[in-house]
């Protein structure tokens, strides 16, 4: 009998991004504008062709994250075993120093005002938050953003040295998309593999992987592990952190702030079910190309009554298994084909997947002068372009063009269609069955990647009722308990003592207001009493609002 | 034996033995989150590179030395044929090489300490304190070797050091055995005593947590969410109600 697990996975559009960095900026205030966290971004857009943050993160030739086969074809840790591990455990050679990432800094806000009065304005001079010394800004997260300094920087990028020279000579017909990235989450992690400490887990309900910071000693081998680089080391607690999937948020229901505040409303949450005991098995696939499918074996069909009974059996609830069958994710990757994982050769399992963007190749059919919404231009296209092309094959199937292809065109096959419907009212049924798909099909995919709402976008079961009470945040804590408050700290200053609580919030109110279907219904308030204006005297008509069956 | 010897070799090393072991109880129950090495090697990993597995590996050899002189007694290594001449010369052989290289590598992580600006800033008073002691009883300790085997006729530190430490575990303190030893192993024993008080306080409590376990257990940890609600255990009083 299989071993099904639930696993809440992403998927992101990568047409929609428009790069505004919002995700990053509201997860960063959400998670990581703490002391020691400076630099960590737990979720980034990168922008592409370029190096990401960390520099060059994607050249395990140096970095050594993930896993790859053995000569007996078996599985193991990239960077090395476990032996070797503990006996590099005093000095990481792998571990990225903070200028592969970048030196955060603030600025002398205080000289603006306390500048005596002189004939030049005063200026806020850069300074480095790791040193408190006056620094040069250099390099940041996102500094070759929109492809700036590319003909210097992006030569370097990884997955662009991997393709041949014929790139370097046609970059200046520049192709550029934005990648968001968090934590992938993967099913075969290799960050909770290199945990000397075992403090790294996968959560046995959703997949979630966390790292347990009263376990966490601080060995730095995650870092190394994690191919993506998204395992982050805290240099004031010396405790490695890591993107959370805001797990406070979706345990009660409500998608990550990532999702939530994305301005393209680019971003899938839903669940998956997969074979647990397959993991391994699909993750040794010899061929790397073939690691696309071999993902895709191993997550189950929650529409099939095997699988169905098999969940049951392994403790999955009904309402997760209601969530699974309506998952966009399942839709995406199954359905409608389009979702692909990023950098499958790193044999992790990613569950963070991606719709590679179509909009490279649309560009250049409408900077030629074709008309890039016709299906035969598109498709020619497709199949001409090999520059986009090669480079998303690198990024999504291990350099495999064909899986991207497809993708593509079935997103080409969209685009005509419903150009079709929309201008000339007529549906041109040959489209639809170019890429093999019905055009029903191709509606319900147009509807999911265009005008889903938030309820079809984010499916999240919450966490169980009956598990309800452990998952509120007890009020018992000291609320100046935090770090910087005048509580905070423990024997040992200021990396001691326990952690701050992660949420007070009550979750409940906000999905409420942000689902409820009664947004639009303006004339609420109408026929109501303005209490402002109410001299206490008496209860007139509208002080209370109408009783359901008054209505 | 006079007062301040039974208050060094006997007094001194229970209080330290008692505050090694509640410390550690205690800094395990309510600072779990300060339980780490605090790494640097974000800031610089050039001279940690080469400071750090000297230094460690360095002290471990040292450490197993100690295990050798001071846990197994003269008699055992005797009777299997271990020459009083044979134990000393790998002893001191050993015991030198070992020391300099940890003396070497702490040096390199001092200085590194001292002049890498970041380092230098993420150093606490704690850590300058734990610095001192533990170079204080590495330089003793090394110094009282070389002093004894090198330039003096050699000290058996097996007949007197030894039984002593020992006496300390099985509850019958011999602090005459002690007051009789050289200055320097005196020094060397006291700055140890005070190092393993103040131990379980600093963060040298990652020793204690060496993941040897990683050795054997599964890659991939999958743990429930039911046992790690919330971010912190609730407080006796305060555990919620429909839990037995």
């Amino acid at each position: 009998m299989t071993r099904v697990m639930a696993q809440l996975a992403m998927v992101m559009n990568l047409d929609k991004c428009i790069g505004c960095h919002t995700c990053s900026v509201t997860c960063k205030q959400a998670w990581t504008n703490r002391a020691g966290t400076e630099y960590v971004w737990f979720n980034n857009v990168e922008t592409r062709p370029g190096q990401g943050y960390p520099r060059t993160y994607e050249d395990q030739d140096k970095w050594k994250g993930g896993w790859e086969l053995n000569r007996r074809g078996r599985l193991q840790l990239r960077a090395g075993g476990r032996l070797k591990k503990l006996l590099t455990i005093f000095a990481n050679p792998l571990m990225p120093s903070i200028g592969d990432y970048y030196e955060p800094w603030t600025y002398d806000y205080d000289r603006l005002f306390s500048a005596p009065v002189t004939e030049d304005t005063p200026v806020a001079r850069p300074r480095s938050l790791i040193t408190g010394e006056p620094t040069k800004i250099k390099w940041s997260a996102n500094w070759d953003d929109d492809l700036a300094g590319a003909p210097e920087l992006a030569p370097a990028d990884p997955v662009l040295r991997k393709m041949s020279d014929q790139v370097k000579l046609e970059f200046e017909r520049a192709f550029m998309f934005y990648l968001p990235r968090i934590c992938e989450h993967c099913l075969n992690p290799s960050c909770v593999a290199s945990c000397p400490s075992g403090a790294m887990y996968k959560r046995s309900e959703d997949g979630i992987v966390l790292v347990d910071q009263d376990r966490c000693r601080g060995w730095r081998m995650c870092v190394t592990g994690c191919p993506y680089k998204k395992v982050y080391f805290n240099h004031r607690t010396g405790k490695a952190e890591k993107c959370t999937f805001c797990y406070p948020r979706v345990e009660v229901g409500i998608p990550t702030v990532c999702s939530e505040t994305c301005v393209g409303r680019l971003r899938y949450i839903g669940l998956v079910l997969y074979d647990a005991d397959r993991v391994a098995e699909a993750a040794s696939t010899p061929d790397e190309k073939a690691l696309y499918e071999a993902q895709k074996s191993v997550m189950l069909d929650p529409r099939d009554p095997e699988v169905i009974a098999a969940a049951r059996a392994s403790g999955i609830p009904e309402d997760w298994l209601e969530a699974a069958r309506n998952s966009p994710i399942h839709k995406l990757i199954f359905d409608y084909g389009v979702a692909l994982p990023l950098h499958p050769e790193y044999r992790t399992m990613p569950m963070v997947w991606y719709i590679p963007p179509l909009s490279p190749v649309v560009d250049v059919l409408r900077e030629t002068g074709h008309d890039g919404e016709r299906a035969g231009n598109l498709f020619g296209a497709i199949d001409a372009l090999r520059i986009p092309i090669g480079y998303l094959a690198e990024l999504f199937s291990a350099g495999d063009p064909e899986p991207v292809r497809a993708v593509l065109r079935r997103l080409a096959a969209m685009r005509s269609y419903m150009r079709g419907i929309n201008l000339a009212g007529e549906r041109d049924e040959s489209i639809p069955a170019a890429v093999g798909l019905k055009g029903g099909e191709i509606e319900e995919m147009y509807r999911l990647l265009a005008i889903a709402p938030y309820g079809e976008r984010y499916v999240i079961p919450k966490a169980h009722a009956e598990q309800g009470a452990q998952l509120e945040e007890l009020a018992t804590g000291c609320s100046l308990d935090y770090d910087g408050g005048p509580g905070m700290g423990g024997p040992f200053g200021e990396a001691s003592g326990p952690p701050a609580p992660v949420a007070v919030e009550n979750f409940h109110a906000l999905r409420e207001r942000q689902s409820t279907g009664e947004l639009d219904r303006a004339d609420e308030l109408r026929g109501r009493v303005n209490l402002l204006n109410w001299d206490g005297k008496g209860t007139p008509d509208g002080l209370f609002p109408k009783r359901k069956d008054e209505s | 034996m006079n007062a301040l010897d039974v208050t060094l070799w006997v007094v001194a090393p229970y209080v330290a033995l008692t505050v090694f072991v509640l410390g550690h109880v205690w800094r395990y129950r309510y600072d779990k989150f300060g339980w780490t090495t605090r790494s640097s090697q974000m800031y610089e990993s050039r001279l940690l590179r080469i400071g750090s597995p000297l230094f460690h590996f360095g002290v471990l050899v040292v450490a197993l030395g100690h295990v050798g002189g001071l846990v197994i007694p003269k008699t055992w290594t005797e009777a299997v044929g271990v020459s009083e001449h044979a134990y000393h010369l790998t002893a001191v052989v050993l015991g030198t090489v070992a020391g300099i290289c940890t003396v070497a590598g702490l040096a390199i992580l001092v200085y590194r300490r001292r002049t890498v600006g970041p380092v230098f800033t993420a150093t606490t008073r704690n850590d300058k304190l734990m610095y001192a002691l533990l170079a204080m009883t590495i330089a003793l300790g090394l110094t009282a070797t070389v002093m004894a085997n090198i330039v003096g006729g050699g000290y058996d530190y097996r007949t007197t050091i030894s039984p002593w430490f020992r006496s300390v575990f099985y509850f019958q303190p011999d602090g005459d055995l002690m007051a009789a030893a050289p200055i320097l192993f005196k020094l060397h024993a006291l700055s140890a005593i005070v190092l393993f008080a103040v131990w379980p306080f600093t963060r040298l409590v990652h020793m204690l947590t060496a993941p040897v376990g990683y050795l054997t257990r599964p890659y991939i940890v999958y743990r429930s969410r039911d046992d790690h609600a919330g971010s912190r255990p609730p407080r006796r009083g305060w555990e919620p109600a429909g839990r037995p």
